[in-house]
């Protein structure tokens, strides 16, 4: 009347598999299981466009790290104006910009200074508020919104209601005033240039992260897997770092690479605006502006370099950004 | 034969055997209304009233439909909810209110083993650190130790002790069902909890996974609640079954007994609905169908939950609900709560309800109950 299981008399045991001669070191590898990373991996060491845009990533993080040595070959310092009369010379005898000459290989600025030493140094202050400002952002983000997704109740009402209000706070104004309040009352370690900065583009940005995370905790707690864990006796802590942990990094680096040329912009727009970096320091954006004010009598290439410079930069990381997203989800269900 | 089970399976409430008692436990989820404002809340009746007992060594049945409350109600046993009501008492100790602090050692000897093989295993850990969690988590044996009983563990499962380092992804549906289940035997807990094991699965692998419970059980002398809503898979493994509509019991007896002597009416249409793998059978057998769909758990019917869909209603199943008692003389251990119970031998496919249908909720549906 009903199926007869004990016909079945395939109980336990799997077909043994074929004993491998080669050495035990060797077979294990073969056994063992290719991770989610290492797929990933694979997956972008084998996109072209990734490789270039990371080779691209690399030369220009060298830049940054050797801008002194510019310096020293081309003998210009960063701050160093040239304004005669001893050779070589940097402004025309109107104070106008020099362009390119084999002195100056990219030309000079408006002060006399060699662009191409100040755009090396330049990629310093982008790279590392492009990089310190995600990683503020991300590392907020991702402890808000792990323990609103995982806690619930209240304290997801309160985050979540936080992080709506920091969305809602217009990033660039905010920015433009609390610069005009800090010039004048510096509060605390707040004080005009890389700090607010920071502040602004790390700080009061990790909402969106916080978001994310949250969406995601919020959809991995119900899976079986994390009643699995419960059941097993997990504390809270080990759930929320052992299980739904490893879950989100995927989505959380796509999200920091993709996060990083947005901030490297971010910065070059509040220094063009005069509330970023301060001069004397060499930034793009602050270059990008001065050589705004002068381009009409000129001299294309302080607009030009710079310009290109930013370029590079954000293109780079945003194909690679686009190749790391690829790379951990090739289906294209994680993120639509 | 009623004589022999009433002597083998009914004991006095202290009995040394009962592993796990469970005596009226509710369970109500309240409903989240959009209005903040409002005062009464309404809750799902998830599980109305149960009480249950489970011997060691033995195996305890639960069936019903989708929804009726089978899953809630392991939940609660696990402790991986909180009651609203009621006791569960585990090898002596009533651990109904305990903390999931206090739990923690506990869970050693309470383990589950969950329907979807594929979402209860963690895609991002190798199976390795999956299976090896409960040590990791109660800082047991450490190291290559820990890795050498995890390999035991999966030999004992059937597994290959070598994919020690490969991820779910790489593993057959009913592989990942094996994985799951060593992870649950990792300290050879007292009681499995077995929330549709194989309904996920092919048939030809439900057998394997249903024999390698079985098999099991009678190496390690575990303990198992089996929940299915296949009636053939509940028949071959279970000891006792008990029959839930709508988060209650609505009877209880020893398995062959339960097939041979069907009391509830919903007990009898969900016995009619089991396919008949003969083509000559077929046509004799009366299929009850059952009307309409089973109610809002929100808001059960007054009576007996059953009286909108069964075939023998009467006026008084309306106004009273029928306790979990045995009935029309059988033995102690077989119990329906129904006040017109099913004789032996009765069609009640042809049997019509004498309440009116302003008592009756009778839905559009056509079928049910299968």
């Amino acid at each position: 009347m009903t199926y007869n299981y004990s016909d079945l008399e395939t109980v336990g045991e799997l077909p043994a598999e074929p004993v491998l001669a080669a050495p035990e070191a060797e077979a294990a590898k073969k056994i063992e299981g290719r991770s989610p990373w290492r797929l990933a991996m694979d997956r972008l060491r084998h996109d072209r466009a990734a490789m270039i845009a990371l080779g691209v990533i690399i030369i220009i993080v060298l830049v940054a790290i050797f801008a002194p040595v510019f310096a020293l070959i081309t003998g210009h310092g960063v701050y160093q104006q040239f304004r005669g009369p001893a050779p070589p010379i940097g402004l025309t005898p109107t104070g106008q910009p020099v362009g390119p000459t084999s002195a100056f290989l990219l030309g000079t600025d408006d002060q006399g200074r060699d662009i191409l030493v100040r755009i090396a140094y330049g990629a310093r202050v982008s790279l590392f508020v492009g990089v310190v400002a995600t990683g503020i952002t991300v590392g907020i983000g991702l402890i808000v919104g792990l323990a609103a997704g995982f806690f619930g109740g209240l304290t997801d009402s309160i985050l979540a209601r936080l992080m709506d209000w920091l969305l809602a706070i217009p990033f660039l104004l905010f920015a433009i005033s609390l610069v005009s309040v800090v010039l004048v009352h510096p509060i605390g370690p707040i004080r005009p240039g890389l700090p607010v900065v920071i502040i602004v583009l790390g700080v009061l940005t990790w909402a969106s992260v916080g978001r994310l995370v949250r969406g995601q905790v919020l959809s991995i707690r119900e899976k079986e897997y994390i009643e699995a864990a419960r059941a097993l006796g997990a504390g809270p802590w080990r759930i929320m770092f052992i299980d739904i942990l490893p879950n989100l990094l995927a989505q959380l680096i796509v999200y920091a690479t993709l996060l990083i040329p947005l901030t490297i912009v971010g910065e070059a727009s509040l220094s063009f605006l005069g509330v970023g970096v301060l001069p004397p320091t060499a930034d793009w954006g602050q270059m990008i502006s001065a050589a705004s004010s002068v381009y009409l009598y000129g001299p294309w290439w302080y607009l030009l370099f710079p310009s290109v410079a930013l370029l590079i930069t954000t293109l780079a990381f945003n194909i690679f950004g686009d190749s790391v997203r690829d790379a951990f989800d090739p289906r294209g269900d994680l993120f639509v | 034969m009623n004589a022999e089970l009433s002597a083998a399976s009914t004991g006095p409430a202290g009995d040394e055997d009962v592993l796990l008692r469970v005596e009226s436990l509710f369970k109500y989820f309240p409903i989240k209304s959009g209005n903040p404002f409002r005062r009464t809340r309404d809750f799902v009746h998830a599980v109305d009233g149960v009480s249950l007992e489970i011997r060691k060594g033995e195996t305890l049945g639960l069936v019903g439909e989708t929804g009726c409350g089978k899953s809630t109600l392991a939940r609660c046993v696990a402790r991986l909810y909180d009651l609203t009501s009621g006791r569960v008492i585990f090898d002596g100790q009533d651990i109904s209110t305990w903390s999931a602090r206090r739990m923690r050692p506990l869970r050693r000897e309470i383990q589950m083993i969950f329907q979807d093989p594929y979402g209860s295993l963690n895609p991002r850990r190798r199976v390795g650190s999956i299976i090896g969690d409960p040590f990791a988590i109660h800082k047991i044996a450490t190291g290559a130790e820990r890795k050498q009983r995890v390999q035991d563990l999966m030999e004992l499962v059937g597994l290959n002790p070598e994919h020690y380092n490969r991820f779910p992804a790489e593993f057959s549906g009913g592989q990942r069902q094996r994985i799951g289940v060593a992870r649950a035997l990792a300290f050879t807990p007292k009681l499995i909890i077995c929330d549709e094991p194989v309904s996920a699965l092919d048939v030809s692998i439900q057998a394997q996974i249903i024999n390698l419970l079985a098999d099991l059980q009678a190496k390690l002398g575990l303990t198992y609640i089996f929940i299915a809503h296949d009636l053939s898979v509940v028949r071959h493994v279970s000891d006792t079954v008990a029959v839930m509509y709508l988060g209650k019991v609505v009877e209880q007896a020893p398995v062959e007994q339960l097939w041979a002597h069907p009391r509830h009416p919903y007990t009898d249409a969900l016995l009619s609905a089991v396919p008949i793998p003969d083509p000559e059978h077929v046509s004799e057998r009366q299929r009850i169908i059952l009307v309409g769909d089973v109610p809002s758990p929100i808001n059960p019917p007054p009576g007996c939950r059953f009286h909108p869909r069964c075939p023998k209603a009467r006026q008084a199943c309306v106004d009273s609900e029928p306790e979990l008692t045995p009935r029309l003389g059988d033995a102690a251990a077989h119990l329906a709560a129904c006040h017109f119970p099913v004789q032996d031998g009765e069609d009640i496919s042809k049997s019509r309800p004498s309440i009116g249908a302003d008592l009756r909720v009778i839905e559009t549906g056509l079928v049910g109950g299968s």
